[in-house]
């Protein structure tokens, strides 16, 4: 396979860039280079090798390049892989449901909540059931905040709670029962064997039970979530990677006063 | 107290070190007041298990927990459980496993039993004790025995992680990661552990980002880890986490199954899993305790003040925190080579000189506590998911652990944040320390650091503001400090969190007959 580093590239390919019909991009357009690298459970070697590429290939790729192979254990092999793609995607066809608006900053927060509502806005987030990890909801509340975005608890018309983490969800109802909550974050960092899915369909069961689903606004927040995931469960938004407070932030003030100029007078 | 007897790099302030000693010594001399007063249902628990007592009742509920809660039913536990074993012994002839078995089938009520002389009460339960510490220390000498045998690792320790919630499988993930190099397998307890008031019974393939630490799960890793060193020639060490609700109890159960490095911190519990502060305390030290008698390398979790709070910001509690973490232990009797004091790579990668402060910090921490095996934790907090800077994340996080001599290294991993290591996620986590532990070895000892330079200066900062903070809570007390949220922001009030209500006032004939014997081994000379 391979036939040397620089020869690799097909003839008769057609370089013109066709929204409906996308591949991956490696140097020139539509060559469909894709890295890949993953473990076998054989032994390293000549047929280790072969079976890594006959495994590629049955991936629909084509031009495999086995570049490294690696013994883990004696029947395990790490391979790196290098080949070319066939299929193609027809880009004007995908529609997701993006958060799309501009992001206030701070200070605009505020003073839109001065301004719209003339109190502060009431917060509460925690990191649910036995997840330890606070490492998001710190990220999102945090008076420091992260990556230099401010956290909600620096925002002056918040009223921003960080509850921590391994909070049942029926502590978590309770207190917002108690602190007439406008708007609940659920962080989940812990998503192995979707145990995430599992608890944060039990909050908006608890929520309903409780009659309060509709009086608050229910945010999730973690890293294999999606805006789309999240309101599958039932949330009114999900925030993934890359998202800050003021993202965060900015979303929730907005939803909160396009209900509130919805509501009957 | 530990004298710095290496010349300082940094040019530190000796004086400002010895007080800052002095102060953590204060601190904790206080603190030991209020933990020799009082016991609590997990160290209770704890002497059961030192006694023998393990297996479960038909509910599931471990011996320990049938036994101590029995007592605690009778108003008996300011006694000590020793007590009431001790003087059932003496009354049935049976011994504390048997006994506890007919505490579990209602067979037995040790509050009836006419309270025989106390000095024969302590003669069965010494007796019994010594079996158990007998064996404790086999487990100790098997170690030695096998670190002579094939020769300790010179430089750091490559720490990884195993988590996939299975022992089993664990033990594919350990031995493969043992073949290629690590010298430390810590097994990863399953999110939720750390509040269970009860330590799980048998082996388990269960658990969510970990593995529950049960005396099977530890056991079948321990044999899986000899048997691959002695393949390959090395010790391989076994780590788990002696902390949470449980924290003497893993403490006895790593001491029986010879674990040999174990987390275990004075205020990580308090802090991080609202765990009790008076539980914690008086838990930590009977922990410490069983520790240091088994040869364990403690670990402490310094580098969680700085995935919650900003590591350039709090460097100096993390210093404050290793201070305190470091007299606590000496009161316990751990001598400084089993102390892993911890701290961590977490600035953001964005900040510019960020690699001149870590190696300040850490050079700092090599030159404070010259004695103890320090443990550095890889970055966390700003892996994103792109794991070709994670990688190169970690390979700056391994120059500083070379450069400054950090003993005990947490490889990171290049997927932090996406998901539990795979297999080859530790594989080039190992390459790459491997690599970088080789090529730039003595670059250490090469270098000095420039007069009133940067890396000079953060370090002669953060020990001054680590001595101010160390004096301020000598003043407040460690109590009320940690209610004001003096470490990584976190307020805790001192009769929150959990397990409050399994804390217990000592009755003046208070029996455990376990602190007195290993006692009597650990303060022999030195201290």
């Amino acid at each position: 396979m391979g036939g040397g580093l620089y020869s690799s590239r097909k003839t008769k390919l057609d370089t013109t860039k066709d929204e409906t019909k996308i591949k991956p991009y490696g140097d020139t357009m539509n060559d469909g280079k894709i890295q890949l690298s993953f473990t076998l459970p054989i032994p390293d070697g000549e047929r280790a090798i072969e079976t890594a590429r006959q495994y590629v290939a049955q991936l629909n790729m084509q031009e495999i390049q086995v570049v490294s192979h690696k013994p883990l254990d004696v029947n395990f092999t790490f391979f790196v892989v290098y080949a070319t793609a066939e299929p193609t995607i027809d880009y004007t066809g995908i529609h997701v449901q993006e958060l799309e608006i501009e992001t206030m900053s701070m200070k605009e927060t505020d003073d839109y909540i001065h301004q719209k509502f003339g109190r502060k806005i009431v917060v509460l987030g925690a990191t649910t059931g036995t997840d330890a990890h606070t490492v998001g909801i710190d990220a999102i509340m945090n008076m420091k905040g992260y990556m230099g975005h401010y956290g909600l608890e620096r925002y002056k018309m918040l009223d921003a709670h960080n509850l921590g983490s391994q909070v049942s969800n029926e502590k978590f109802v309770k207190l917002a029962i108690e602190m007439h909550a406008d708007v609940l974050l659920v962080s989940q960092t812990v998503t192995q064997k979707k145990v995430h899915i599992a608890n944060l369909t039990e909050l908006v069961e608890l929520l309903e039970a409780e009659g309060i689903r509709d009086k608050v606004l229910l945010i999730a927040g973690g890293p294999r979530l999606t805006n789309d995931l999240a309101k599958e469960l039932g949330y009114d938004a999900g925030f993934g990677p890359g998202k800050y407070a003021d993202d965060v932030a900015t979303f929730f003030v907005m939803e909160l006063t396009r209900r509130q100029d919805q509501a009957p007078h | 107290m530990t004298p710095p007897t290496i010349q300082s790099k940094l040019h530190l302030d000796v004086k400002i070190v010895d007080q800052a000693r002095i102060s953590a010594r204060a601190i904790a001399e206080d603190m030991q007041h209020f933990i020799d007063r009082h016991t609590t249902d997990s160290v209770e628990r704890t002497v059961c298990r030192l006694l023998g007592i393990d297996g479960v009742n038909k509910f599931e509920v471990p011996l320990p927990n049938v036994v101590v809660e029995h007592i605690k039913k009778g108003n008996g536990l300011q006694l000590g459980a020793a007590t009431y074993l001790g003087n059932a012994m003496i009354d049935t002839g049976l011994t504390p496993q048997e006994i506890a078995v007919k505490i579990a089938n209602k067979e037995i009520d040790l509050l009836q039993i006419p309270m025989h002389d106390r000095f024969e009460i302590e003669m069965a339960l010494r007796e019994e004790a010594e079996k158990n510490l007998a064996h404790i220390r086999a487990h100790r000498e098997i170690r030695t025995g096998k670190l002579q045998e094939f020769g300790d690792k010179i430089g750091p320790y490559i720490y990884v992680i195993v988590a996939t919630g299975n022992i089993y499988e664990d033990v594919v993930q350990a031995v493969a990661a043992a073949k290629q190099g690590a010298d430390v397998i810590a097994v990863i307890r399953t999110t939720g552990q750390s509040l269970l008031d009860y330590v799980p019974y048998g082996p388990t393939t269960e658990g969510f980002g970990g593995t529950y630490a049960t005396q099977e799960n530890f056991k079948i890793m321990r044999t899986a880890l000899d048997d691959v060193g002695n393949e390959i020639g090395r010790y391989i060490r076994l780590c788990n986490y002696c902390s949470g609700l449980c924290m003497p109890e893993i403490a006895a159960m790593g001491a029986l199954e010879r674990l040999d490095f174990m987390l275990n911190d004075a205020l990580y519990g308090i802090l991080f899993r609202d765990i009790n502060m008076k539980r914690t305390m008086i838990d930590q030290y009977f922990s410490r305790m069983i520790n240091s008698y088994a040869g364990v390398v403690i670990n402490t979790g310094e580098d969680n003040y700085l995935t919650t709070s900003d590591a350039y910001e709090e460097a100096h509690t993390v210093l404050a925190s290793q201070f305190i973490n470091e007299q606590f232990a000496l009161l316990a009797g751990l001598p400084p080579e089993q102390m892993g004091l911890g701290h961590a790579f977490e600035m953001d990668p964005g900040i510019e000189n960020g690699f001149l402060y870590e190696l300040a910090q850490a050079q700092m921490a090599r030159e404070i506590f010259p004695r103890a095996p320090l443990k550095y934790m890889p970055p966390t907090k700003f892996m994103t998911g792109d794991v070709f800077k994670g990688h190169i994340q970690n390979t700056l996080f391994n120059a500083v652990t070379i450069m400054t001599d950090q003993r005990i290294c947490l490889l990171g991993m290049l997927t932090e944040a996406i998901h539990t290591p795979l297999m080859q996620d530790r594989f080039l986590a190992i390459e790459n320390a491997k690599y970088i532990f080789n090529n730039m070895k003595d670059l250490g000892d090469e270098i000095t650091f420039k007069s009133g330079g940067i890396i000079e200066k953060r370090a002669q900062t953060i020990l001054e503001e680590a001595e101010q903070i160390l004096r301020k809570i000598q003043r407040k007390g460690l109590f009320q400090s940690l209610t004001e949220g003096i470490f990584a922001g976190i307020k805790r009030p001192e009769d929150g969190g959990r397990g409050l209500d399994g804390v217990v006032i000592k009755d003046a004939q208070y029996l455990n007959p376990f602190i007195d014997l290993m006692r009597a081994d650990l303060f022999t000379e030195e201290n």
